[in-house]
């Protein structure tokens, strides 16, 4: 088998925005001084009348989407994930969320794919601190085709949509952009023996932690979990259940994000042994970026790991209480 | 015979029943921000009974001049105005700042007819209604944008960064008014964190500045907003000398009335802003 071509999360944003200008004719896209970086100078070059860079203000850029939404355009923000969860958080909040605004939020550079720029510039509370907003559709895609796929859905979707993207070139996931429904996550490998949920870059190490524990005789379903919230209670319950034990990977402190997320769920519908792998609530440091992520908890042993150890003790019978 | 009434004459009573509605319903709440609400009046009179092309039947009307009130604790001023210029029938005053009304403590654009963004946390508006005014230019429409900002809300970065860009695009179609009254929750604004020289100020950020000596003068507002309409390639911004608590002799300057400083005395206010 050969191994998945990987190909930038950015990349396939930018070629979405500049594919959706003609499903969508009153489509503006937005940067705030990175555009180099999020890809969005693509979108500029090939229609420098519908882009507007406003400068390093992440709080104006957030404003000045949101009013462009009011008068009936429809806006996408383009800039780092850190600077839009933390810097521009109030105005995500008043100006887009509670006045229900018709804003798309690409989020940039999010987990540690800022990599060597350190950790002013990763973002791991993302996920947790948009999460908790009321009225925001938080997106995470795990590959460049599942971007292509989110980026159509959120500007289809009416309402304020935050879609957290990955920096570098990512292991594909899906040969082709996959059917999308905000809502809905997918069984992208079944299994019996555990569950092992995942997003983002996530997702392909939690593909290849499943057939590293194929190898010892464990069977592990694995979903994708792209829409964040919404989340698709239906099918976590569903494997928890079915499996009894679960593991959550993301590239996110533990606290607030997709482990949050899922144990919410299982806590009061089904709930089952659970282990999530993410940062254990530090920053990390500069680095290479796939080596920052197994030096923090976030490599494809570390979901092994902890499979083997859910499943210990899903089967020793501690439950629960183990 | 009868004469047309000179609308500065009609203007003034509109003033008048606003000051008083913002005065009810306050009473009746109890609580609110009537400081910054009385300060208001006559500039949103002004907006809202002469200068806006808006439909009251009609308030989503795509091509409706917008108006931001971005110092969103002057709701009350705001939620009178529009009531009395009939987004909205009357009894829903009685909703302000309780359970199931829908004027909320700020404004809510989900919730009133009229009130295009909703505001609260300090510094937002100006931001979204330059993009209000970057979408009529996309959609080639011709209607302005107004915001209300106030005096002490421009201590707030994102009000500047907001400045240099609307500075930057030209949008003439964007006028800001500053209420001015001097103070600011804590106290006066020159004691609290001084922002003068406020001409030099805007001028620097590419906006025409309009002086107005008495934001509480009709004829000088109109006279402010007529210059503001003669601006080409650029936002203005109308700096209206206010009182706050303009109207009612205890209130007048004074901190304590940003918010209620006691709730018994709205029903002396509410008699003082009554005399012909």
């Amino acid at each position: 088998m050969k191994p998945p071509e990987k190909q930038a999360m950015r990349d396939a944003c930018a070629q979405a925005l500049i594919d959706a200008l003609v499903v969508h004719p009153n489509l503006v896209v937005l940067d705030a001084d990175v555009s180099k970086s999020t890809r969005s100078a693509l979108f500029a070059k090939a229609y420098p009348e519908r882009f507007l860079n406003l400068g390093i203000a992440e709080q104006n850029v957030i404003g000045v989407a949101a009013g462009l939404a009011a008068a009936g355009m429809l806006p996408v923000v383009n800039t780092f994930s850190m600077l839009l969860s933390l810097r521009a958080l109030d105005q995500i909040r008043q100006s887009v969320a509670y006045p229900r605004l018709n804003v798309k939020i690409m989020a940039h550079y999010g987990g540690l794919s800022a990599g060597p720029e350190g950790p002013t510039h990763h973002a791991v509370e993302d996920l947790g601190i948009i999460r908790s907003i009321p009225g925001l559709t938080l997106l995470v895609p795990g590959d460049a085709c599942e971007t292509r796929s989110a980026v159509a859905a959120a500007l289809a979707f009416e309402g304020p949509v935050y879609v957290r993207l990955c920096r570098n070139p990512v292991p594909a996931v899906f040969d082709e952009p996959p059917s999308f429904r905000i809502g809905r996550g997918k069984e992208l490998l079944p299994g019996n023996d555990l569950t092992i949920v995942a997003v983002g870059v996530m997702v392909a190490r939690a593909l290849e932690a499943a057939n590293a524990l194929r190898g010892k005789g464990v069977s592990a379903r694995v979903l994708d979990m792209p829409s964040l919230k919404p989340i698709d209670r239906e099918l976590l319950v569903k494997a928890a259940r079915e499996t009894g034990a679960l593991v959550t990977a993301e590239e996110h402190n533990i606290i607030g994000g997709l482990g949050s997320a899922v144990a919410e769920v299982l806590v009061e519908s089904a709930p089952m042994p659970m282990i999530r792998v993410g940062l254990q609530d530090c920053f990390a440091e500069s680095g290479e970026y796939f080596a920052l992520m197994d030096k923090y908890g976030l490599g494809v042993a570390d979901i092994v790991h902890a499979a083997q150890k859910v499943l210990a003790r899903k089967l020793d019978g501690r439950g629960l209480a183990g | 015979m009868e004469t047309e009434r000179d609308p500065v004459v009609t203007l003034e009573a509109w003033a008048r029943a606003i000051r008083k509605t913002i005065l009810q319903m306050t009473a009746e709440a109890g609580h609110g921000h009537p400081g910054g609400s009385l300060s208001a009046v006559e500039i949103l009179t002004v907006l809202y009974f002469h200068i806006l092309c808006i439909d009251p039947v009609n308030p989503n009307w795509p091509d409706r001049d917008r108006f931001i009130l971005s110092k969103g604790h002057g709701a009350s001023a705001w939620y009178a105005t529009l009531g009395l210029r009939g987004f909205f029938p009357a009894e829903m005053f009685h909703g302000f700042r309780r359970l199931g009304g829908a004027l909320q403590g700020h404004p809510d654009r989900c919730k009133v007819p009229g009130v295009d963004m909703s505001s609260g946390s300090l510094g937002q508006g100006l931001s979204v209604a330059l993009g209000m005014a970057l979408a009529a230019r996309f959609q080639q429409r011709s209607y302005r944008v107004y915001c209300l900002l106030g005096d002490g809300e421009i201590q707030e970065g994102q009000v500047w960064e907001a400045a240099m860009a609307a500075g930057n695009y030209g949008v003439d179609n964007l006028i800001a008014i500053l209420d001015y009254n001097r103070v600011q929750l804590d106290g006066f604004v020159h004691d609290i964190m001084p922002i003068e020289p406020l001409a030099d100020k805007w001028h620097a950020f590419g906006w025409e500045v309009i002086d107005c000596s008495d934001g509480h003068s009709i004829p000088h507002l109109l006279r402010a907003f007529e210059k503001a309409f003669e601006v080409n390639g650029r936002p203005s911004i109308i700096v209206a000398h206010t009182v706050k608590g303009k109207g009612v002799s205890f209130m007048e300057n004074e901190a304590a009335w940003h918010g209620v400083a006691d709730a018994s005395r709205l029903t002396e206010a509410i008699v003082e802003v009554s005399r012909p």
